[in-house]
């Protein structure tokens, strides 16, 4: 089993070396077959791991080995698969492969092919270890490898020009890279103090001793720890105010936005905090912000989704409220609930994403959806598969979404909280709204695209088929919930409902069904006929508010990026005026006493030893000096 | 009282003669100069007692080195008077005064001479060259052996570099080279 | 009385005085001759330290000096030759070939 767990971690890496050498060469069909099949093994791997440990319930704890051993510090890389690395393993190879194979198909025409495969199956690879480690320096590593892979796959493109645009002054994906790698240096500087406070208090940053020393810590410190980790977690999961990055991010190529910006990397916030629960558990304070702060960015999301006209960033807004959802599970205490949710929401959020890329590749890169209309009939699979997706989406029974969306709005209710609650369920109409907004614009209605001379066309085959076991899970995973609580309890701390919010499930499941319903019918009665635009509400202050994203970019731009410029200009000048210029002085010595002294070298054997006579000198007043001062 | 007169005479002719070594234009007069300065610092050296190095600076100096040089000049044309520009005076007799002066002051002023001891106290049951031989031969031992082999490598050193080309006519050569320099 | 600053005086003049002819001439001959000077005003030093002190060490390293002196004449002489026959010239200032 030991070597499954290395197979199960390395082949993406091997996916990975292998694509990068040829990297600089021409698009070669065999590298992404070769990278989806390492990957495949790699998802083999993990499923036959987590179907041992569902069998045999046996943590496998391996140690490749010793890392950093420097006086009391003793860092392994060791890596634990249990019941919740395992889970995400499974989640995250799985994701990878089919999004693998997709690239194979959308990266087609790309000449960057084979760079783009070596990249992929580096995140991969980076995000195993996140999963994996079994300490938090293992995480962190991981964490960082995530970042730059990230960084690297939005600007994948990083030869497109800077576009200007009314919402923010400029983007391009080298922009959105750097943007989305620098709010995450800022919120992992929150989340390294995190780790120092851990390390400084229990000497170890191993996972299990951690946990064994909770009891003997501090409250304060133990809420540190908590509120600065989850700092950690907000920049990479996006939370508000660190997420403007999420939506900038969507400039990379879309099987880039399916794999990491919705499935899988943003998610590790949520998993930081699921894997270090009993630090959350035992800090209540942190632990009802970070549920309310979720709550917060579940609805102020989805608000933003409801006017935009952009069918990738309605995605990504709709990835930042789910996430929202998860946050709010785990602050409440309901870790497994959240987990749940973030494996479904991987499933059909991929999904999403992947049929968007399909509409992007068939429409020649048009991501307007007003720009759409009518393409069920040009791409049939496509339009059931974002269905299925959007339905998983909005919380649809029997879809997944249904079951996991339904478990966190119940835990709200549970937990005596109706403000959260409430949310949660308007949340759940609004999720349900824009999400058939942008079905009903892009597959129904007048065929928009005419005017614009595009010809959409359905994508390959074989991509289709690769996509069919998202749809399926999109479908079935939420059956699994049962059968997922008792294999997950085993590690994580079970969440019972009371026996009072037991009795009113039921109610509880129909008003969240039917604010769902309620949101489909809706969007199908303003959108299916067609694009109907009224003057009077795009001009509303509202409507302006939310498609300009509250203003957050230009506020940002305005309040952080300009005055941070000029600082950086003053600091520029300075270093010019005084570093600089000391060091050139130096220089300036140096070549001016070269110059002059340059003479000296006259080839005269004579004059050298006159020279010489005045270094003897010079010696002997030293010696008498020291003589005097001995 | 003897040893005062005989002290400051040696002293006025050697400081005079080798005066006339470093300012004189002819290399004769330089060289023999040199060579009578020689003998009187050996007279320095029996004044302090140490006969032996007196008699070994007597055979050495006078006897070996100056009959080399003697024999070296044999190569060059010393008939003539040297014509070198030389160094201006005041500039060298600051530098070689201060050195002077800066190393009797180290020696004569600064350096304790309560904490100088004797490592190799002269025993004076013994003459100096008994005393000499027997440091020498103990002590010394390594050193004196290392010198001889130094003064063998010189020695061999010394031939095969003066006597390159030694069958070949030395001015003959001179004359093709110097027309060979006006050529040029 | 003569006591050892005596000595040491008048090694230092000497020194001084093969010091000079060092600095101040061009012909290699002349500056092994200046070389000589220096070496015997150290070597009287040596002496009368010795002397003064009661300590053979002086002349021991007199000895050493001597040997020195004389190895350093067999080669250097050897050298002499060698360049005056290359050159025709033992003047220092004609010799300038290693200007940089």
């Amino acid at each position: 089993m030991e070597s499954l767990v290395y197979i199960a971690l390395f082949a993406p890496l091997v996916s990975s070396l292998f694509a990068g050498l040829f990297a600089m060469t021409p698009k070669k069909q065999f590298v992404g077959v070769i990278s989806s099949l390492l990957l495949f093994v790699s998802f083999a791997a993990s499923a036959i791991l987590a179907y041992h440990i569902a069998s045999t319930n046996e943590v496998i704890h391996v140690k490749l080995m010793d890392w950093i051993v420097v006086g009391g510090l003793n860092i392994p890389f060791g890596f634990i698969a249990d019941y919740v690395s395992v889970t995400m393993m499974v989640v995250v190879t799985l994701v990878s492969t089919v999004v693998h194979i997709y690239s194979i198909g959308y990266m087609d025409h790309d000449k960057s092919f084979n760079r783009f495969f070596s990249y992929l199956s580096a995140f991969v690879f980076s995000m195993l270890v996140l999963v994996m480690s079994d300490n938090f320096a293992g995480l962190f590593i991981g964490w960082e490898g995530v970042g730059v892979c990230s960084w690297l796959l939005i600007g994948f493109w990083y030869h497109k020009a800077d576009v200007t645009r009314d919402i923010n002054p400029s983007i391009s994906p080298s922009w959105a890279a750097n943007e989305a790698f620098i709010m995450n240096r800022i919120a992992d500087l929150g989340m390294l103090v995190g780790l120092f406070i851990i390390y400084w208090n229990v000497g170890s940053l191993q996972y299990d001793i951690v946990f064994a020393q909770i009891p003997n810590l501090a409250p304060a410190v133990l809420t540190a720890a908590a509120a600065a980790l989850f700092i950690g977690a907000m920049g990479k999961s996006a939370q508000f105010p660190l997420h403007t990055w999420l939506t900038d991010a969507m400039e990379g190529p879309t099987p880039v936005s399916a794999l990491i910006h919705a499935a899988t990397m943003v998610t590790a916030g949520v998993f930081l905090v699921i894997r270090a629960n009993p630090i959350f558990s035992v800090t209540p304070e942190v632990s009802y912000i970070i549920a309310a702060l979720g709550t917060f960015v579940a609805f102020f999301a989805a608000s933003m989704a409801l006017v935009n006209r952009d069918l990738k960033r309605i995605i990504a807004f709709s990835t930042l409220s789910q996430l929202g959802y998860m946050f709010a599970a785990a602050g409440l205490g309901a870790y497994w609930i959240a987990l749940f949710h973030l494996a479904a929401h991987a499933f059909f959020k991929a999904l999403l994403f992947l049929g968007a890329g399909n509409v992007m590749h068939g429409m020649h890169n048009e991501l307007d959806i007003f720009k759409m209309g009518g393409l069920k009939k040009a791409m049939r699979g496509t339009y059931l598969y974002m269905g299925l997706a959007s339905l998983a989406l909005a919380g649809i029974f029997p879809l997944a979404g249904f079951y996991s969306k339904d478990a966190i709005i119940e835990t709200a209710f549970n937990e005596g909280n109706l403000i959260l609650f409430v949310i949660l369920i308007i949340t759940a109409g609004m999720t349900a709204f824009y999400s058939f907004r942008q079905v009903f614009l892009t597959f129904h209605g007048d065929e928009r695209y005419h005017e614009f001379g595009i010809h959409p066309h359905e994508m390959y085959k074989y991509v289709l088929i690769a996509m069919s076991p998202l749809a399926i899970l999109a479908v079935i995973a939420g059956w699994f919930k049962g059968w997922f609580n008792g294999f997950i309890i085993h590690m994580l701390p079970n969440y019972e409902m009371s026996e009072h919010t037991h009795h009113l499930a039921l109610y509880i499941t129909l008003i969240v069904s039917a604010f769902a319903i309620g949101g489909i019918i809706l969007a199908y009665i303003k959108y299916n006929k067609g694009l109907v635009r009224s003057e009077k509400t795009e001009g509303s202050f509202v409507y302006k508010l939310l498609s300009n994203q509250y203003y957050i970019p230009v506020i940002y731009e305005a309040m952080i990026s300009k005055p941070y410029a000029e600082l950086s200009k003053l600091a520029w000048k300075a270093d010019m005026k005084i570093v600089d210029a000391l060091v050139d002085l130096i220089a300036k010595i140096i070549y001016a006493g070269g110059d002059k002294t340059r003479g000296m070298q006259s080839g005269n054997l004579s004059n050298y030893l006159n020279w010489m006579a005045v270094g003897a000198i010079a010696l002997l007043v030293v010696a008498i000096l020291s003589l005097f001062v001995a | 009282m003897f040893e005062q007169i005989a002290f400051y005479i040696f002293s006025v002719l050697t400081i005079g003669l080798f005066l006339v070594t470093v300012f004189s234009k002819n290399v004769l007069y330089a060289m023999t100069s040199l060579a009578s300065g020689m003998v009187l610092i050996a007279g320095f050296f029996f004044l302090v007692g140490a006969d032996f190095l007196g008699v070994v600076q007597l055979i050495v100096y006078v006897g070996a080195v100056m009959a080399l040089y003697a024999f070296g000049m044999m190569f060059f044309n010393v008939t003539k008077d040297l014509k070198e520009k030389t160094t201006s005076n005041i500039w060298v007799m600051i530098v070689g005064v201060s050195v002077a002066l800066l190393m009797t002051l180290m020696f004569g002023g600064v350096v304790n001479p309560e904490a100088i001891y004797a490592s190799l106290p002269i025993n004076s049951n013994m003459t100096n060259p008994q005393a000499v031989g027997m440091a020498l031969f103990t002590k010394y031992l390594v050193p004196f052996e290392v010198a001889a082999i130094m003064l063998l490598i010189a020695m061999i050193g010394g031939i095969i570099l003066a006597g390159k080309k030694m069958d070949t006519s030395l001015t003959n050569i001179e004359d093709e080279e110097l027309q060979r320099k006006d050529v040029k | 009385m003569i006591g050892l600053n005596h000595y040491l005086v008048l090694a230092g003049i000497l020194f001084a005085i093969g010091l000079i002819g060092v600095l101040r001439r061009r012909n290699l001959l002349m500056l092994f001759f200046s070389t000589e000077i220096m070496l015997n005003a150290a070597n009287v030093a040596f002496a009368a330290i010795s002397n003064f002190y009661n300590d053979l060490s002086g002349q021991m390293f007199a000895f050493f000096v001597i040997a020195i002196a004389a190895s350093e004449v067999a080669i250097g002489l050897g050298l002499l030759i060698l360049v005056y026959k290359k050159e025709n010239t033992l003047d220092l200032d004609d010799l300038a070939s290693m200007k940089g």
